[in-house]
């Protein structure tokens, strides 16, 4: 094992780099996917036909694809296509898909929201239908109902499934690496791999960093448990 | 004394098994109005329409001198004309459920003090001072910011009760207040509503304690199979009942 590799300067700083990246795509996808999880599910559950069926069939499609191939077909697929490239000078709408990290974010944002907003219906669709009931006994409107009861609520029981989401997501962002103008984590490890012929140190050092990552994020959401949920644990004695 | 709650010949059906056949109620300030009889005479039903958490599909209802405005929806069921008037409608007229449906991820505090503030209003400094009175009122010390899991059944029973009075409703529904709880905390939540009674607030109590119907309320109503089978004062209705079902249904609860 030659480990002196991994502390040499550049290639602390190819990791360091590619950190920054993997939690950059990571904190994007995240965030404006749980912004959008919930008015998705909000529509998930709706008794009207023309707001659930295409959010259906979008959560549909995108659990039921691999992520690498919505990389693919967003990278390789639309970035690639010759009237986007022709036109991406020019129409605003395509510009952002010159990004390679554009691609990957929209692609891992799609993956992530419907994941996510399945998550947020099913927790919506099982809130206890009594303090429902109460809800509407002491006047509230349908809005006020969702927004003060309903959601929280929901949002809350939510938090452990979620936790896990965001985990699966972390790892999910090592299939940035297939694209080649992206350096994160992985792909940070695949250089040095490729540079110096070193497999195990570099995938050992791509796998420890992702391991600390993890129970980093483990931990903050333990104390968000600690805060939001406090009322489904066991009383303090 | 000012009529609070007038409900005039509720009907209600849940297919083509019409469960309550025409049934009114007129409470006065101050009346104390229990309902009693077997399940499945429509008793909760009745209430439950009362603010339309059920939807009738003839009658009239009338609070403090305002008339709900009903029409009648596809489905052939009462639906409300005016969504905001039943909201302000139903906040007068306050409930307390069975299962107490208490909002389990708020504090005891923001359960009391949620609907005066978002559907009344009420600011919340003056919210929460309400909220203090009440829960004074209803017995509980030091329990502001506990949440209602962690809780006995009395005690969340009567959080809801206070969460009720915080709206400062015109007339107190009670859909069986003390059916969940276990014989011991029963008493603790019937003192609250006793206390109540006799500050002179409007009740109408859906309820199987025969104690209660007869010593704290001023009318019973005993409901069998859709209809009114008998109603007056408890001290007579329940001691000499007319009516051969009555007679039966006191038998069989033993008090």
């Amino acid at each position: 094992m030659q480990f002196e590799v991994i502390f040499e300067p550049a290639t602390l700083k190819l990791f360091g780099q590619g950190i920054l990246v993997s939690l950059k795509l990571l904190f994007i996808s995240v965030t404006i996917g749980a912004v959008l999880s919930i008015p998705m599910a909000i529509m998930r559950v709706s008794r009207n036909k023309w707001l659930s069926t295409p959010v259906w069939l979008y959560t549909y499609v995108m659990r039921g694809t691999p992520m690498l191939i919505q990389v693919y077909l967003i990278y390789y697929g639309v970035a690639q296509l010759e009237f986007v490239q022709s036109n991406w000078d020019t129409v605003p709408l395509l510009i952002p898909f010159k990004d390679a990290l554009f691609c990957c974010v929209l692609a891992f944002t799609l993956n992530t929201c419907a994941y996510t907003t399945e998550m947020l219906a099913g927790a919506i669709r099982d809130t206890n239908h009594g303090e429902i009931e109460a809800a509407r006994a002491m006047g509230m409107s349908r809005r006020q109902l969702m927004w003060r009861i309903v959601l929280p609520s929901a949002l809350r029981r939510t938090l452990p499934a979620y936790s896990n989401e965001v985990i699966m997501m972390l790892h999910g962002t090592s299939l940035a690496s297939t694209v080649p103008a992206l350096m994160d984590i992985t792909g940070a490890a695949r250089s040095v791999y490729s540079d110096f012929y070193l497999p195990f140190e570099a995938f050992i050092t791509a796998g420890a960093i992702y391991l600390v990552l993890t129970f980093t994020l483990v931990w903050c959401f333990k104390l968000a448990e600690r805060r939001w949920l406090a009322y489904l644990q066991p009383r303090k004695a | 004394m000012s009529i609070k709650l007038q409900v005039e010949d509720l009907h209600k059906s849940y297919g083509s098994h019409e469960v309550l056949k025409g049934v009114s109620l007129t409470a006065h300030g101050g009346d104390v109005i229990s309902i009693i009889g077997s399940s499945g005479s429509g008793k909760s039903t009745f209430l439950r329409c009362i603010n339309m958490l059920e939807r009738p599909h003839a009658g009239r209802i009338t609070v403090a001198g305002e008339e709900m405005k009903l029409v009648t929806a596809k489905d052939g069921m009462f639906k409300a004309a005016d969504e905001r008037q039943l909201q302000m409608m139903r906040a007068k007229l306050a409930m307390v459920f069975q299962h107490f449906n208490l909002w389990a991820h708020m504090t005891v505090l923001q359960n009391i003090i949620e609907a005066p503030v978002n559907v009344l209003g009420v600011s919340r400094t003056e919210a929460v001072e309400r909220a203090r009175k009440y829960l004074d009122k209803v017995g509980l010390k030091n329990v502001e910011d506990k949440y209602p899991a962690h809780m006995s059944g009395g005690q969340q029973q009567r959080v809801a009760i206070a969460r009720a009075l915080a709206v400062e409703p015109e007339v107190m529904l009670f859909d069986e207040p003390t059916s969940a709880l276990d014989p011991e905390l029963v008493g603790e939540v019937l003192r609250v509503m006793k206390s109540l009674a006799e500050e002179g607030r409007t009740m109408v109590v859906v309820t199987h304690e025969m104690a209660f119907a007869r010593e704290v309320s001023n009318h019973v109503i005993f409901l069998h199979q859709g209809r009114i089978e008998e109603q007056g004062n408890p001290k007579e209705v329940l001691v000499n009942p007319t009516s051969e079902r009555l007679k039966q249904f006191l038998s069989g609860s033993l008090k």
